[in-house]
């Protein structure tokens, strides 16, 4: 039941204005046809008597007060789900863009989706290895959690997104299926293009689905990318039963685009000129990843943001970091350093961790031993300030050890490498090696059992003795 | 009569056009859907409802209904043990009906009203009743026995009334003849508009503690029961696991947790924790005496602005029976950005940051809320609030933490760097403050010990010391202090890790009773005073060190088990024999 309009009132920026329209709906999709036959979407945003504000995806270029023709479509935006929608691609508002044709619809999805019940939400805690140290032994990535990964331009965030997905068992167990979904919201044609071909490389391409709005196209479309991209992955994790895997970058992109759209309609500004809902807004993407109770299949997100002067207490992190379950925290220094992946560990934190580790999950000793590694890697910290004001020779023995400890944690243990796959056993026991470099009396946070069973110095030296090629840091050839 | 019709929609915002049989703050039904929403503005020609739920597909010119009252909360058997949004929507029926989503305009009722419940009348037929007294009363569950007020505006004779039994909800159970010559007959509900608080006889002084068995707050922070508390912190600087760790072990007999525009997941962890944790008294599951308002931040933001309020009342209620009622909020800071949103959709005119200028008056009228009162039942009670805060880029400069921070008189500031280096509970002992102190130094003197708040100021003092020596240590290492500031800074050591520290997950040291935080802090001043002997004898700390003695201490709290706190005293000659080795 769609219904037409002839002319517009008003165009403002990426809004149009329709008067004398009776009986439109909020959020309702409108297309919009041009005088060359071209057809345009948007969708109503605001109401007012008979007077509709719309919102044009793909931009007002062209339009003028005479030329177009408007349909009330009579229903919110949808996008058609199948499994056939595994390994297509799609521009940032749901339109194959791969030249296949329209996908099969099976359902018809309302984009914007529902607020999961929290009664029916399954406490997610079975973790993914992903075979990287620093995330799998102190920020353990759970199923089902949404962890975005803060960086900054010019770090390896993509690389690191990249690594996840090639190294994760996303099914850990045979006969359960998996999928990706790519959002890509304002980046540039090479990392959309960067990802398309790891995935080709992985062999994934075919439980892949792409959703690109890259950095030149309409940037009213991005507010949908995310939205379309999650819709999917729950028709596949909640209707066909697949763990599914959501990156969407950038979501910094996305936050611009939303604070575009609200200053076009004249809101009052928030933080930095972002909206007052953007708090809300992020939530309800957010919000939709985890497990249904009675669902096998599950939505895991990792958004990454590019944080603006790498400034974490920029409104589009800060907000992230209130609603996600926790943050992988990309740091410059380590980056200048050489050492990837470049996690700085001591912002990091996975707030799902502490349910999915232990025994029965990885091993009893996990959660003591990484928060042991934190509170040494954060005495390191202090060492260091210290060092760089009497330097490192006037410290006290324990001291340098506690600097010796921090270069190798993070030349080994946090900067393994893009190839590096290592196990959960291999990543616990590595965390001993470097703590056994320091004296029984600096570690507080584990029992003295562990200790007992872990705590060997002698094989951390001629561990890093090895690795270091016998030039280990001049503190352990004395002792 | 005319129709009130929608006449512009934005967002959560309906206005309705040439219409003025709306009452302020009226609950209304919006459009076919009959979504709920509520009347907060009216003005000559519009009147401003704001929905309580998702407006798409709402059409210009469907109804808006009357409902004739303001937006309440229904009071009766069957909120404990119980999950609602913010709008006390039971999101388990909401489940059982409707699947995994939170469907809109569903009219569910929010009590259970074909459930049984076994009532003992304590009233008879002919007794004269006042408001606000217990006619019946029924156990609730396990843990907490429900107990019947006779509504405000009721007062006169028993005129007729059942017999003990089962009975549900909307049964009458007495009816009562005022002197007007009215009869009113009682159910097991009453409905009290959530905006306003509950009337009680006389607000009582602060006396007792809120006992929470963590030692960072019961020692150095404490909060009154009847008092108000915020944890202001950035994230993942743990506000929500202090509320969890409250809300599991604090002594309140009723726990009203509000998840307002927090994560799902978090409801979802209280709800699997708690039923299988036991309450240390009773021994019984915790949700036993829990009620969740969980209204996640994907959920609409009117009802996150709803819930706080529906969460009080309900506390209240409780509260008007003679318990002590603890009220946790995750995060006021939600709230007031979910009034920033209403108001920046109303236009109005914003004051700080954003939020409108009437937000200090209302962190005011919420935190007023709490309190030791004597209720008209003739019981005590109270209402301990806890406020989560979430400051933006963990500044606390920004409006709502420093609005908040002149309502409580506990502040429990939560550090960024405290959580980088694990020291959870990550507060804050140089920011944070109690003003319950002074007000509960009787209680302390005659529950714990005389000494007790002496040995605080004691500690507190080294915790000081220690802060400012860092700034000496940090310039120039800690090598070249005297002996005696180094004894200082070990202490504050075995004081930082040993008792301020904390594990939630370690099964002795989740809950400390007060017994053990004495006796610790006795053996840490003890330790304290033979040490400075040692030291003031020529003898290096480091010696001191070296015998292991301060590291035995810091692991008393795993060590000692809270039920065998007698071994504590063994350690008077571990000290002393440990002082004697050195040479």
């Amino acid at each position: 039941m769609s219904r037409q309009f002839k002319g517009l009132k008003e165009i403002k920026g990426p809004l149009i204005i329709l008067d004398d329209v009776q009986d439109v709906a909020f959020e309702e999709v409108v297309e919009i046809e041009l005088e060359d036959g071209s057809v345009r979407s948007g969708r109503v945003v605001e109401i007012e008597g008979q007077r509709a504000v719309i919102q044009v995806f793909e931009g007002t270029t062209g339009l003028s007060k005479t030329n177009t023709k408007t349909r009330l479509m009579g229903h919110p935006m949808e996008i058609s789900v199948s499994r056939e929608i595994l390994g297509r691609i799609f521009n940032g508002a749901g339109t194959a863009i791969d030249g296949l044709g329209k996908v099969y619809a099976k359902q018809r999805l309302d984009i914007n989706g529902s607020s999961l019940n929290p009664v029916m939400r399954k406490y997610p805690r079975d973790y993914i290895n992903t075979g990287i140290s620093a995330i799998d032994g102190l920020n353990t990535l759970i199923r089902g959690q949404k962890l975005p990964i803060f960086s900054g331009s010019g770090m390896s965030h993509n690389q690191l997104a990249v690594q996840i997905v090639r190294q994760a068992n996303i099914a850990s167990t045979k006969g359960q299926d998996f999928a990706i979904v790519f959002a890509a919201m304002g980046v540039k044609h090479d990392v959309a293009n960067f990802f398309k071909r790891s995935f080709e490389e992985t062999g994934v391409m075919e439980k892949v689905v792409m959703f690109l709005n890259l950095s030149n196209d309409p940037i009213i479309e991005r507010i949908l990318t995310p939205r379309c991209a999650l819709s999917v992955a729950e028709y596949l994790a909640f209707e066909e039963d697949m763990h599914v895997l959501v990156i969407m970058t950038d979501v910094t992109a996305y936050c611009e685009a939303l604070r575009e759209f609200s200053s076009s309609k004249e809101e009052i500004p928030g933080r930095k000129g972002y909206p007052g809902y953007l708090y809300s807004d992020l939530a309800s993407l957010y919000e939709r990843a985890g497990l249904v109770e009675g669902k096998v299949g599950s939505v895991t997100q990792i958004p990454i943001l590019t944080i603006p002067n790498d400034d974490i207490t920029h409104p589009v992190s800060d907000l992230t970091g209130y609603i996600t379950e926790g943050q992988i925290v990309l740091d410059r220094n380590l980056h200048q350093t050489n050492i990837y992946p470049p996690i700085g560990i001591l912002p990091s934190l996975s707030r799902l961790m502490k349910d999915g580790i232990g025994e029965g999950y990885t091993r009893k000793d996990h959660a003591s031993l990484s928060t042991q590694l934190f509170a040494c890697y954060a005495k390191v910290q202090d060492a260091r300030a210290l060092a760089s004001v009497i330097g490192e020779e006037e410290l006290s023995n324990t001291d340098r050890k506690f600097m010796a400890f921090g270069r190798y944690f993070e030349k080994y243990y946090v900067g393994q490498g893009f190839e590096t796959n290592r196990s959960m056993e291999d990543t616990l026991n590595l965390g001993w090696t470097l703590l056994s470099l320091l004296p029984k009396s600096e570690l507080d946070r584990v029992s003295t059992e562990m200790i007992n069973e872990y705590h060997r110095p002698e094989q951390a030296i001629a561990h890093f003795m090895v690795l270091e090629s016998g030039q280990l840091d001049e503190i352990f050839r004395k002792a | 009569m005319e129709k009130a019709l929608i006449y512009s929609i934005n967002g959560p915002v309906v206005r309705v056009k040439d219409y003025s049989g709306f009452k302020m703050l009226e609950m209304v039904y919006v459009g076919e859907k009959k979504l709920l929403g509520e009347i907060i503005g009216i003005d000559d020609h519009y009147t401003t409802i704001q929905v309580y739920e998702s407006t798409t597909g709402l059409r210009v010119n469907e109804e808006v209904y009357h409902s004739g009252a303001p937006l309440c909360a229904s009071l009766g058997p069957g909120i404990l043990d119980n999950i609602f949004d913010g709008i006390q929507r039971p999101l388990k029926d909401m489940a059982a009906l409707s699947g995994m989503y939170v469907t809109e305009g569903k009219g569910i009722p929010a009590l259970d009203q074909k459930r049984q419940w076994e009532i003992t009348f304590k009233v008879a037929l002919n007794d004269e009743v006042e408001e606000g007294q217990i006619f019946a009363t029924c156990p609730e569950t396990s843990l907490i026995e429900h107990r019947f007020l006779v509504p405000l505006g009721v007062k006169g004779k028993v005129v007729s009334i059942q017999k003990d039994g089962k009975y549900n909800v909307q049964d009458n159970l007495i009816s009562v003849l005022d002197k007007h010559g009215k009869t009113h007959s009682l159910t097991m509900v009453q409905e009290w508009p959530i905006r306003q608080p509950r009337p009680v006889l006389d607000r009582k002084t602060i006396h007792m503690p809120l006992i929470t068995g963590q030692r960072v707050i019961d020692t150095f922070f404490p909060i009154a029961k009847g008092g108000a508390a915020a944890i202001p912190g950035g994230f993942g600087a743990g506000k929500t696991m202090t509320q969890h760790q409250l809300a599991k072990w604090c002594d309140a007999d009723i726990i009203v947790y509000v998840g307002c525009g927090e994560r799902g997941n978090e409801m979802t962890q209280v709800l699997h924790e708690f039923k299988e944790l036991l309450d240390p008294k009773s021994h019984k599951p915790l949700t036993d005496r829990t009620v969740l308002i969980a209204n996640t931040s994907n959920m609409p933001v009117a009802a996150r602005e709803a819930s706080i309020y529906t969460g009080i009342t309900i506390a209240e209620y409780y509260r008007d029976m003679g318990y002590h009622v603890a009220l946790m909020a995750d995060s006021t800071s939600r709230w007031a950005e979910a009034l920033r949103e209403i108001s920046g959709r109303l236009e109005e005119m914003p004051a700080e940051e954003g939020f409108p200028a009437y937000l200090p008056s209302r962190i005011a009228q919420f935190y007023e809320r709490a309190g030791y009162v004597d209720t008209l039942s003739g019981n005590e009670g109270s209402v301990t609030v806890i406020g989560a805060v979430s400051p933006q880029g963990a500044d606390f400069s920004e409006p709502v933490t420093q609005n908040t921070k002149r309502f409580v008189r506990s502040f429990w500031a939560l550090d960024k760097s405290l959580a980088y280096a694990r020291h959870f509970p990550a507060i804050n002992w140089n920011q944070s403050y109690s003003e319950y102190i002074d007000d509960l130094k009787r209680w302390y003197d005659v529950n714990v010990d005389r000494k007790f708040l002496t040995l605080r100021n004691e500690m507190m003092n080294i915790l000081h010391e220690e802060t400012q020596l860092m700034e000496i240590v940090k310039l120039i290492g800690s090598d070249v202090l005297p002996e005696d500031q180094k004894l200082s800074l070990e202490i504050a050591r075995v004081i930082r890790v040993g008792y301020l520290q904390q594990n939630a997950f370690h099964p002795e040291d989740t809950f400390v009773p007060f017994e053990k935080q004495l006796k610790m802090l006795q053996l840490i001043s003890y330790t304290k005073t033979q040490a400075t002997r040692v030291v003031s004898t020529q003898r290096t700390v480091r010696a001191i060190v070296e015998t292991g003695i301060f590291e035995d201490l810091i692991k008393i709290k795993y060590e000692i088990p809270n039920n065998n706190l007698d071994a504590l005293d063994t350690y008077y000659e571990m000290i002393d024999l440990a002082m004697a080795s050195i040479q």
